[in-house]
């Protein structure tokens, strides 16, 4: 049932989006005013700060947020798909396959279009690889793909260990970069917002799949879900949107694992507004991390990871308090 | 009318034959009971019908159709089932899982229609959960998870009612409730019943035929009145069974 609740839950989601993108647009070296974003948004103006929010800060925030929805978004599905709180977008070892290419290609001496599909072939690795594993134990419980991804997972992190210690000092500033996500040099395009879009779309047109799902894999079957199906559909799309959240800024960790829990202690159980809050509130969430990762000690920037771990954990915190007190 | 035809059915686990060969015919307005020792396989059984199992031979036929070539939700509209697990304590309220039950039924993409929550809330009130509507699962008694179990079993309305250890957490009043709900539907032949229990005194007074699966994947099939037989009965269980008659209902009870 679609109670006020829920309404005012997303209406202030989509105020607090607009909000936080208009916060990253006005933050920054350069003093911007709102007179100028508008004005610069539309007219063609060709002045400096036109240039730099043109050129840095919009396209920046528009990565922020689309990295930040498809992480939410993930995962949430891969909440449903594993039934398990710890579970998050990078549980089946994604980001882990992800690293290991990205940071394989810096040693390379690669950098942006070379890593991010070296990030994005590893990525897709990993992903048929405990396909793979999983698939070929004919059982597909949900305790053997966890098992399987937190193994790959674990192996993963090994090599990224290898590949760190055996790297010189340079590159092991921009792989620590990489590892803990980092928006400067992340751009997003057309394929990007569509991936985007097309999450929305499936989500919502699975979300009442996914409220019995999360129930228990027998319950759904005896409510006519084709469970197989829609697990093998969970699985590979909540790959992707990792896979390619990781590709555009590195694993930015605690926005998939946290967005989803949080709105859902704030009532937003039902996968019809769980899956466009999540969206929303992990596009922000990012967009407020990232312009606080570029600004607290400017000119120095930080790993956006960094930011979203210390604006997440207390907030998070906060929320398990406050529903526990009811 | 849904009539359920079970064809020469054999189920295996590990090895273990838990029935071979089974026919059994279910007709819209009959009610069944289960009974055998624990592993006898009812639980099985009752999966298979919903094709939670893989079934080794033999087939079940639905309305004259393979329940194989069925799609799942067709399936789920027509047979529902009560988990022996009942349902999990998940931080959910209490309809938002009732209203899952109209999940096979749903014509809407994202909008509940007002048909369906009504149907919801009855299934509720029946079993005196109404007020309990906005309280968190997780928050629930044993007794009062299983009635919500029921509730949404009685919400999807199927035509076939399979239900595991439907006693379980139920005190004697909501068994006594639960069974002449779903028996008046029987009689009303608008629907029929299986029911798999360990109370046999339960399965006697409210069903009128009965599947007994015995050691070694044998099953006696037929009415209570032939089969529920204290010799019968101690075969099944492998201990004595004794009865005795109270009133109008015969009682079994271990000798």
């Amino acid at each position: 049932m679609i109670s006020n609740k829920q309404i005012l839950l997303l209406t202030s989601l989509l105020i607090f989006s607009a909000a936080s993108i208009l916060f990253s647009l006005l933050s920054g070296s350069v003093d911007i005013t709102l007179a100028e974003i508008a004005g610069s948004i539309l007219s063609a103006e060709t002045n400096l700060n036109s240039q730099v929010l043109h050129q840095i800060r919009i396209p920046r925030t528009l990565a922020a947020f689309v990295t930040g929805g498809l992480l939410a978004l993930s995962g949430a599905i891969m909440q449903v798909l594993l039934r398990n709180p710890l579970a998050d977008p990078y549980i089946l070892g994604i980001s882990g396959g992800a690293a290991v290419g990205a940071l394989s290609a810096i040693l390379l001496g690669a950098s942006g279009f070379w890593l991010s599909n070296a990030a994005f072939a590893g990525a897709l690795f990993s992903i048929f690889l405990v396909f793979g594993i999983a698939n070929k134990f004919g059982d597909w419980s949900v305790t053997r793909l966890l098992l399987t991804g937190v193994v790959v997972s674990a192996g993963w992190g090994a090599v990224i260990n290898i590949l760190l210690t055996t790297s010189s000092t340079n590159n092991v500033q921009s792989m620590l970069f990489w590892l803990m996500g980092d928006l400067s040099q992340s751009r997003v395009n057309l394929a990007h917002y569509l991936l985007l879009i097309a999450g929305l779309a499936g989500g919502l047109l699975l979300s009442r799949s996914l409220n019995v799902l999360i129930r228990g894999q027998l319950l759904a079957v005896s409510l006519g879900v084709n469970v197989q199906a829609l697990r093998l559909l969970l699985f590979f799309s909540a790959s992707v949107f990792t896979a390619t959240a990781v590709t555009i800024a590195g694993s930015v960790g605690f926005v998939g694992l946290i967005v989803p829990h949080m709105l859902r202690l704030l009532g937003a159980r039902d996968h019809r507004f769980l899956i466009p809050s999540c969206i929303l509130l992990g596009g922000s969430f990012l967009v407020l991390a990232d312009s606080l990762a570029r600004t607290i000690v400017a000119p120095q920037q930080l790993p956006v990871g960094v930011v979203t771990a210390v604006i997440g954990v207390p907030a998070f915190i906060l929320i398990l308090r406050s529903t526990i007190r009811k | 009318m849904a009539t359920l035809h079970i064809q020469s059915l054999t189920l295996e686990v590990a090895n273990k034959t838990l029935c071979r060969d089974l026919n059994v015919q279910i007709q819209q307005n009959e009610s069944w009971c289960l009974l055998g020792r624990n592993g006898a396989g009812k639980t099985t059984l009752l999966h298979s019908l919903i094709k939670q199992r893989v079934i080794d031979e033999g087939s079940v036929l639905l309305d004259g159709t393979n329940i194989a070539d069925l799609k799942q939700r067709e399936l789920a509209r027509k047979i529902g089932i009560l988990f022996q697990q009942g349902i999990e304590a998940l931080p959910a309220t209490v309809f938002e899982t009732v209203i899952l039950g109209r999940h096979p039924h749903l014509q809407s993409l994202l909008l509940d229609n007002e048909k369906d929550i009504e149907i919801a809330e009855q299934a509720l009130a029946v079993f005196e959960l109404d007020s309990l509507k906005e309280r968190p699962v997780d928050s629930l008694s044993g007794g009062e998870l299983q009635r919500l179990a029921l509730a949404l079993l009685l919400a999807q309305t199927p035509e076939i009612f399979l239900l595991d250890e439907p006693s379980n957490h139920l005190d004697v009043a909501f068994q006594i409730k639960l069974l002449t709900v779903l028996t008046d539907k029987v009689r009303e032949a608008s629907a029929s019943l299986i029911m798999a229990t360990h109370d046999i005194n339960l399965a006697s007074r409210f069903c009128d035929n009965i599947i007994l699966l015995l050691e070694g994947g044998e099953a006696l099939v037929g009415k209570c009145s032939d089969v529920l037989t204290e010799e019968n009965l101690s075969k099944a269980y492998g201990c004595p069974i004794q009865s005795v008659h109270s009133g109008e209902h015969r009682l079994f009870y271990p000798a």
